[in-house]
């Protein structure tokens, strides 16, 4: 826990203000940062978002190509998530081939997508055992202030839910909406000390020993979730985590639509 | 979590596809010191899981710009050989083993007591030999007991384990089938003593209910898997001390 990144000072600061209950940008311990998204900004993408959490900005692509199935799923489409930490977005990031953070971040928000089934991959089958469509979705952070799990989620889901199926582009058809089917939604819970906070910015992250990320589905049902951080969670604090998640979803979803 | 079959499997009576109940864990089997060179190293089988962990350090930190100053830190790669799994597996990293890697190496860190070791590394191997679904779990199982087997000062040793749903019912260490073809998956670790989770993931399906069942069914079962890892200890320290005596 100790980090060159953050003061002694400020740390304390950030510990003492939780003990009642405060957080150092103003918000209560369950409050969330305003989230803002545009969709669309990306005309050569086959569906974007940009997504803002308080600071936290991250853009999410989808690319949509022909390309050979599974041989275990023959009629199935493809679905793919990848995700860079760019050096453009933190100091502390790095250029090259994706760390074990960036690999986590992917991963997990490919749990979420692929577990509630958002995408109907059984629509997406261009020939059987030939040829199916395969969806790209790339996340890139601009700017880091914590929460990189839910911001990604977040312009995924987006970018998924205006993105087309290129038919036109390669001579397959019409262009047609990609068939999405729900709206999943991660809630990322930080740990600092023994107190648990929504949404954690850049400061919060560092001091915090672990995590828990949440995802459900439009019934407030659970499809994935992954713990993070060299720290513990008690049972009684999952518990928590897993009300919030689906309270504060509820919440996310009013807000985009 | 994404096939699709119409094998039956949780019949009318509760019964599995391998005979277990919807609590019951496969036939489980660790071993402590199995290996000559590592500083630490176990076997664990778990149903059809082969799984062997090594552990060497505390030693020097490489690369060197990863040293902590007030602490050690620990390294873990977990790596599924290439014959674990039916179809060849493609030797090295790949963004599963990466992920997998990373939350097993933190969740250990919860329990080793790294300050005693300030700019070492603990490095924890883990290797697939055959892998039938709970392989991290299992992976894990193996690496604490490797940690203790080195002598490494831990506050407890972490016992893991998979609860999972199939069929509609929620159902403990999911096999191959129940996992391929099942509706979830969660596989968690705690300490036993205080029973926190350091190791938690899930996907898949699941209301609260089930998700409630699936944690108490884990967290159980990790106590079960906590006597039969303390037990390994036992047998392989008795068997030394019998050793030793022989010796002089």
């Amino acid at each position: 826990m100790s980090n060159p990144m953050l003061s002694e000072i400020r740390r304390d600061h950030i510990m003492n203000l939780l003990a009642d209950g405060k957080r150092i940008d103003g918000r209560g311990t369950s409050d969330l940062r305003s989230i803002t998204f545009e969709t669309g900004l990306v005309e050569s993408a086959d569906g974007s978002a940009r997504v803002k959490i308080g600071k936290t900005d991250v853009i999410a692509g989808v690319k949509i190509v022909p390309g050979t199935p599974f041989p275990d799923t023959p009629d199935s489409g493809v679905l793919t998530t990848g995700a860079e930490l760019i050096p453009m977005a933190h100091a502390t990031f790095e250029s090259g081939p994706p760390g074990e953070d960036a690999i986590e971040l992917a991963r997990v928000v490919d749990r979420g997508i692929r577990e509630s089934k958002m995408v109907d991959v059984s629509k997406l089958c261009v020939t059987p055992g030939e040829k199916v469509w395969m969806c790209f979705i790339d996340i890139y952070a601009y700017d880091y202030d914590g929460n990189l799990f839910d911001a990604a989620n977040l312009a995924a889901v987006l970018a998924l839910r205006t993105a087309v199926v290129p038919g036109e582009q390669y001579g397959l058809g019409e262009n047609t909406p990609l068939p999405v089917t729900c709206t999943p939604i991660s809630v990322t819970a930080a740990k600092i000390g023994n107190t648990l906070i929504l949404d954690p910015n850049f400061d919060e992250e560092q001091i915090s020993c672990s995590r828990l990320t949440v995802t459900t589905d439009d019934e407030g049902n659970f499809r994935a979730m992954q713990k993070g951080g060299k720290g513990s969670i008690t049972l009684d604090e999952l518990r928590q985590c897993l009300d919030m998640a689906v309270e504060k979803g509820r919440e996310i979803r009013a807000i985009i639509g | 979590m994404s096939g699709q079959t119409d094998m039956v499997l949780v019949d009318d009576n509760g019964i599995r596809i391998d005979g277990r109940t919807a609590d019951q864990h496969r036939p489980i089997k660790i071993e402590a010191g199995v290996l000559s060179n590592a500083d630490g190293s176990a076997y664990v089988e778990i149903g059809k899981n082969k799984v062997l962990a090594a552990v060497y350090g505390p030693r020097e930190c490489h690369p060197r710009h990863l040293q902590n100053p007030s602490k050690a830190i620990i390294q873990c790669k977990y790596n599924m050989e290439a014959f674990s799994v039916s179809d060849r597996k493609r030797p090295g990293p790949d963004r599963r083993s990466v992920e997998i890697s990373k939350i097993t190496a933190e969740a250990l860190e919860k329990v080793v007591l790294t300050e005693l070791y300030p700019r070492a590394s603990i490095d924890v191997y883990i290797e697939i030999m055959q892998a039938n679904a709970g392989t991290r779990c299992a992976g894990l199982t193996a690496a604490s007991v490797a940690l203790a087997d080195a002598g490494i000062p831990m506050r407890d040793i972490i016992p893991a384990i998979a609860a999972g749903k199939a069929d509609g019912h929620v159902l403990l260490d999911l096999n191959k089938e129940e996992d391929n073809y099942g509706e979830a998956d969660v596989p968690m670790a705690i300490i036993p003593s205080t029973d926190e989770i350091v190791l938690l993931q899930m996907d898949g399906n699941m209301t609260r209910e089930e998700f409630d069942r699936a944690v108490s069914m884990g967290v159980a079962a990790c106590h079960e898997v906590y006597e039969l890892q303390k037990d390994a200890l036992k047998r392989r320290y008795t068997a030394k001390e019998k050793e030793d005596d022989s010796d002089e």
